[in-house]
C-alpha cells in the first residue's frame, strides 16, 4: 500500500460512516464496481422473488418463506453495497443501532401477526350479511 | 515474523488526527469516536444521526406492514388484492426504483471526485426514474379506485393505501430534496456541508428502495402467494 492518506477538506482522516466508501482511497472504477455488484445482485434477487410465484418449482406452502428469505437477502445487499454498512470500527455504532432496529421491527411484525392470528381463531366468524 | 511483530507493523492510517489518542496496544487508534482515537468527526456524527432517523422511519413502516399483514384477509366481502393487482406494473415500479437507487450511488461516486457534470447527470436521472416510479404508482392507484378498491371499501384496502401511500409520500419528499440538492451542488459546489447533505440524501434514497423491497414482498407477492 502507498503511504497516501485519505483526508477530506475538513482534515478528517480515516473516518467511515454509513454511506461512505472505505477509509482507504478507492478508485472510481472500484467504487462503481461495488455499486454494479450490488445492482446485479439486487436485480437477480428481485427477479427470483417475482419468478418464485410463477413457477411450480417451490412447494406451495413454502413460497411465503422463500419470498421472505429472498427479501431479507436483498435488504442485506442494499445495506452492504448501497448504504456501505460495513464491519469497519467506525461503523460499530451504526451496526448496533441497526441491530436494535431489527429487534424492534421483528417484535412489532412478528408479535402482531402472532397475537392477532390467535385472536382471529378465537373470535366467531362474522360476515357483513349477519 | 511473530504475532506481536505483525501487530506492531504500522498501519497506513495508524496515526492520530486529533492528537488525543496515544494508543499503545489499544487496537485501532486511527479510528475516531472510540475514546482514545479522539472525538468522531462531523461527517460520522451526521451520518449516525441520519441513520438513527432512517431506522425510526423503518420502524414506522414496520408498524404499517404489521397492520397490513394482520388485515390481509379483512376484505369485508369486497375485492381482494390479488384480484386487482397488476404484477407487471409492480415489476416495472420495482425496476424503476432499483435503477434510480443505483444511479444515486453513481452520483455519490461522481460527487466523491468532485465532478460537477456527472454528479448533476446522475442525480437528474435518479430523479427521472424516481418520478417514473411515482407516476406508475399513481396510475395503479387510480385504476384500483376505478375498479372499486378505494380505501373506505375494507380494512384491507385502507391498510394497503396507508402503507403504499406512505412510501409514495416518502418518494415525493425525496424528489423535492433531490431537486434542492442539485441546486445546492450547482450553486454552492462541493462544500463540506453540501457533501454531508448529499450523503444523507443518498442514504435516504437507498432506504426508500430498501423499504420497497419489503413492501413488494409483503404487500404484493406474499398476498398473491397465499
Amino acid at each position: 500500500m502507498t503511504d497516501e492518506r485519505h483526508m477530506d477538506e475538513e482534515g478528517n482522516v480515516g473516518d467511515v460512516g454509513p454511506g461512505f466508501m472505505n477509509a482507504t482511497p478507492e478508485s472510481i472504477r472500484e467504487s462503481v464496481q461495488g455499486y454494479l455488484i450490488g445492482f446485479v445482485l439486487a436485480a437477480l434477487l428481485t427477479v427470483a422473488s417475482f419468478y418464485v410465484l410463477r413457477t411450480g418449482l417451490i412447494w406451495a406452502p413454502g413460497i411465503v418463506v422463500m419470498l421472505a428469505v429472498l427479501a431479507v437477502a436483498q435488504i442485506g445487499v442494499h445495506l452492504v453495497f448501497f448504504m456501505h454498512l460495513t464491519t469497519a470500527p467506525d461503523n460499530t455504532n451504526n451496526v448496533l443501532a441497526l441491530v436494535f432496529g431489527i429487534i424492534v421491527v421483528v417484535l412489532i411484525i412478528g408479535g402482531s401477526i402472532w397475537i392477532m392470528g390467535h385472536l382471529n381463531e378465537r373470535v366467531m366468524p362474522m360476515y357483513p350479511s349477519m | 515474523m511473530s504475532a506481536t511483530e505483525v501487530l506492531r507493523t504500522p498501519h497506513p492510517l495508524d496515526f492520530d488526527p486529533y492528537k488525543v489518542g496515544h494508543g499503545e496496544g489499544g487496537g485501532h487508534d486511527y479510528v475516531t469516536g472510540h475514546g482514545e482515537g479522539g472525538p468522531a468527526s462531523k461527517r460520522v456524527i451526521v451520518g449516525y444521526g441520519f441513520w438513527l432517523f432512517l431506522l425510526s422511519d423503518i420502524i414506522l413502516f414496520s408498524c404499517l406492514f404489521a397492520s397490513h399483514a394482520v388485515l390481509q384477509t379483512a376484505t369485508a366481502g369486497g375485492p381482494t388484492g390479488p384480484q386487482l393487482f397488476d404484477p407487471m406494473s409492480v415489476a416495472l415500479e420495482t425496476a424503476c426504483l432499483l435503477i434510480s437507487s443505483f444511479l444515486c450511488g453513481l452520483s455519490a461516486v461522481a460527487a466523491g471526485v468532485r465532478n460537477q457534470l456527472w454528479t448533476q447527470v446522475f442525480l437528474f436521472f435518479t430523479g427521472i426514474f424516481g418520478l417514473a416510479f411515482l407516476l406508475l404508482e399513481v396510475r395503479d392507484f387510480t385504476s384500483l379506485v376505478a375498479r372499486g378498491a378505494s380505501p373506505q371499501v375494507s380494512a384491507f384496502w385502507s391498510s394497503f393505501f396507508a402503507v403504499v401511500g406512505c412510501h409514495g409520500c416518502h418518494v415525493t419528499v425525496g424528489l423535492l430534496w433531490l431537486g434542492t440538492m442539485m441546486a445546492q451542488v450547482y450553486f454552492k459546489g462541493f462544500r463540506p456541508n453540501v457533501m454531508r447533505r448529499l450523503v444523507c440524501f443518498n442514504l435516504f434514497w437507498h432506504m426508500l428502495d430498501l423499504i420497497w423491497v419489503a413492501l413488494f414482498t409483503i404487500v404484493y407477492l406474499i398476498g398473491e402467494g397465499r
